[in-house]
């Protein structure tokens, strides 16, 4: 996959990522007009089908809000490469099937606007922008496993059919 | 080689003698819970996982809290979600509006988080039940689902951080002011996947509400869990609630930590956290002149009865500055009627504050509270983050129930000492 930057800081939230007055509802189509909006209010409209978000540490912390990275896989955001994420954000990113990618080099040399090139089976990362490579470590077996299930529900029926 | 509290729980719960940090298992969960904002979305997963039985009906909890008594129509359409599927799986822990509370104060006070135990919710402040000795984490709504179907769950066994507090707490310091320092002293993001244990003398004398206010807020550290090894005070919290039979795990004492930190209880004075994040603490005399519009008491970190008491003790015959909106909200129902029992709610509505039913209220920004535009609160609950509590340009200070309530007395952010 290949996509436009959007770069955010360090700890940005799920209350940021999707504020909790928006939580009445778990409309993914609803919630993502409203994504990153108290990080940055023109983002909503700013974002594109495939572009990347490059943050730097601790992405998605705070509340367990399963509808922060459905929020931003409904945007249309084919990848989140951070420094690192927050764990609960991390978990439902891979039970969701949103692709994110831990590189602290690539968090912090990647710039907004820059075009980024990702490799998400090699945990490959290209800036076409200035032509340098990062390597994020890649995920273990199991992880791979339930990506490869299509997120968690494919991988508990697998497993619910193997009982 | 011995393991830690963490490591314990989660090799019984595997079946394996022995676990060791970064580990992935599959482990049995005790409870699974949800509330109204994440378990609709996991009954929407769990339907598409087509199983038709919830594991087991004894162990799910469903607390609509969040945006209850329902705040609009669309809350209570999430709200009814959830309800009708209690009804239809025949869920023996869901609680109605005038029979809930606060998810996290709730759980507790009905016995249904004990020592040894893995539980799973479907909200980050689960880690609230590591006061009482047991592995608790918040997971998102498909990790929610799959282990309604399974009653298990996958978990990468933590690296453990140790945390000993030494000494005794000064005057109208509290388990909120003991996290809020730590938290202070390693970041939103010093304890990352990491599970915390907390220890000492200090922690020894702490009384359960205070345990549970400072596991409460492990997850603003980053971290998976933070636990107290079970003792006396534990066991005769639990004994007399325990819905289930239940094993404490203490740690073994050539447990291998990550890190041990030592902190001394004559350093930390009540603590105050500005915006926007729960790192940015000072302590009470450090704070300067900053004046509030909004006072909240409650939430799952501070409704608890020993906190609206330490609020009633600094307001009773006192009245809320008069700019300041004092809002208190106790955490369950119990708790509110132990209040009014105890004249607290009296000394409360003679203070000019609003009193409330259960919910999560303004914590969230969701109802009862929320701050317009350049506003600033000073609030008893766990999260100042951008926006948290209402516009994205208003301000959330976080303390304890004693500030909170001198504060809104003096209109400004104060020491308990200053209105005695
Ligand atoms: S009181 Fe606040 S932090 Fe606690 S469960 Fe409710 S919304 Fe979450």
């Amino acid at each position: 996959m290949q996509g436009r930057v959007w770069k955010f800081g360090n700890d940005i939230d799920t209350d940021a990522i999707i504020p909790a007055r928006y939580l009445n509802t778990s409309d993914p189509a609803e919630l993502a007009k409203h994504v990153m909006e108290d990080a940055d209010a023109t983002f909503p409209e700013k974002v594109k089908p495939g572009d990347i978000i490059v943050a730097l540490k601790n992405f998605g912390c705070g509340s367990s809000r399963e509808h922060a990275p459905l929020a931003l896989k409904a945007a249309g955001v084919a990848c989140v490469i951070a420094h690192s994420f927050a764990r609960i954000f991390y978990r439902n990113a891979i039970n969701i099937g949103l692709p994110i990618l831990e590189s602290p080099e690539a968090a912090v040399r990647i710039e907004e606007g820059h075009e980024v090139k990702v490799d998400l089976a090699k945990g490959s990362i290209v800036n076409l922008t200035t032509g340098e490579t990062f390597q994020a470590a890649p995920f273990p077996a199991f992880m791979q496993e339930i990506m490869a299930r299509g997120g968690l529900i494919g991988y508990v029926q697998w497993r619910l059919a193997q009982k | 080689m011995g393991m830690t509290i963490a490591e314990k729980i989660l090799a019984r719960h595997a079946d394996k003698d022995c676990v060791r940090p970064g580990e992935l298992i599959n482990a049995r969960v005790d409870l699974v819970l949800g509330n109204d904002v994440t378990a609709p979305v996991a009954i929407k997963e769990f339907r598409r996982l087509g199983v038709e039985k919830v594991f087991d009906r004894d162990r799910i909890a469903l607390v609509p809290d969040h945006f209850t008594p329902n705040k609009d129509i669309q809350s209570a359409e999430q709200a009814k979600i959830v309800r009708e599927f209690a009804r239809e799986q025949d869920i023996t822990y869901y609680f109605e509006v005038g029979r809930m509370g606060i998810e996290h104060a709730l759980l507790p006070e009905e016995g249904l988080a004990l020592p040894g135990e893995i539980i799973v919710g479907a909200d980050s402040h689960t880690c609230t039940y590591g006061a009482l000795g047991a592995l608790a984490t918040g997971v998102g709504s498909t990790d929610m689902a799959a282990a309604m179907a399974l009653g298990e769950a996958w978990f990468k066994v933590p690296p453990t951080l140790k945390f000993i507090f030494r000494g005794t707490l000064r005057p109208w310091v509290s388990g909120k002011d003991l996290i809020l320092y730590l938290i202070g002293k390693i970041g939103v993001d010093g304890a990352l996947y990491r599970s915390m244990e907390f220890a000492g003398e200090i922690i020894e004398n702490l009384s359960m509400d205070s345990r549970l206010s400072m596991c409460n807020m492990a997850i603003e550290a980053g971290a998976k869990c933070g636990i107290i090894a079970p003792d006396a005070v534990t066991l005769d919290y639990v004994s007399a609630r325990a819905k289930r039979p239940f094993e404490p795990v203490y740690p073994d004492a050539d447990a291998e930590y990550e890190k041990v930190y030592t902190f001394d209880g004559a350093d930390i004075e009540p603590q105050v956290a500005f915006p926007h994040l729960p790192e940015n603490t000072r302590g009470i005399s450090e704070v300067g002149e900053i004046t509030i519009d909004q006072v909240v008491i409650g939430s799952c970190t501070n409704g608890r009865i020993e906190d609206l008491r330490v609020a009633a003790e600094l307001l009773k015959g006192k009245k809320a500055h008069k700019n300041v909106r004092l809002i208190i909200i106790p955490g369950t129902q119990k708790i509110l009627r132990q209040a009014l029992q105890e004249g607290l709610i009296d000394i409360f509505l003679a203070a000019e504050a609003v009193v409330s039913t259960p919910t999560c209220g303004p914590c969230l920004g969701g109802h009862m509270g929320i701050l317009a535009k350049g506003e600033r609160a000073l609030a008893t609950t766990n999260r100042n983050f951008v926006g948290r509590m209402g516009h994205p340009e208003s301000e959330v200070y976080l303390c304890n129930p004693a500030v909170a309530a001198a504060s809104a007395v003096t209109g400004k952010i104060s020491a308990p000492e200053e209105v005695l």
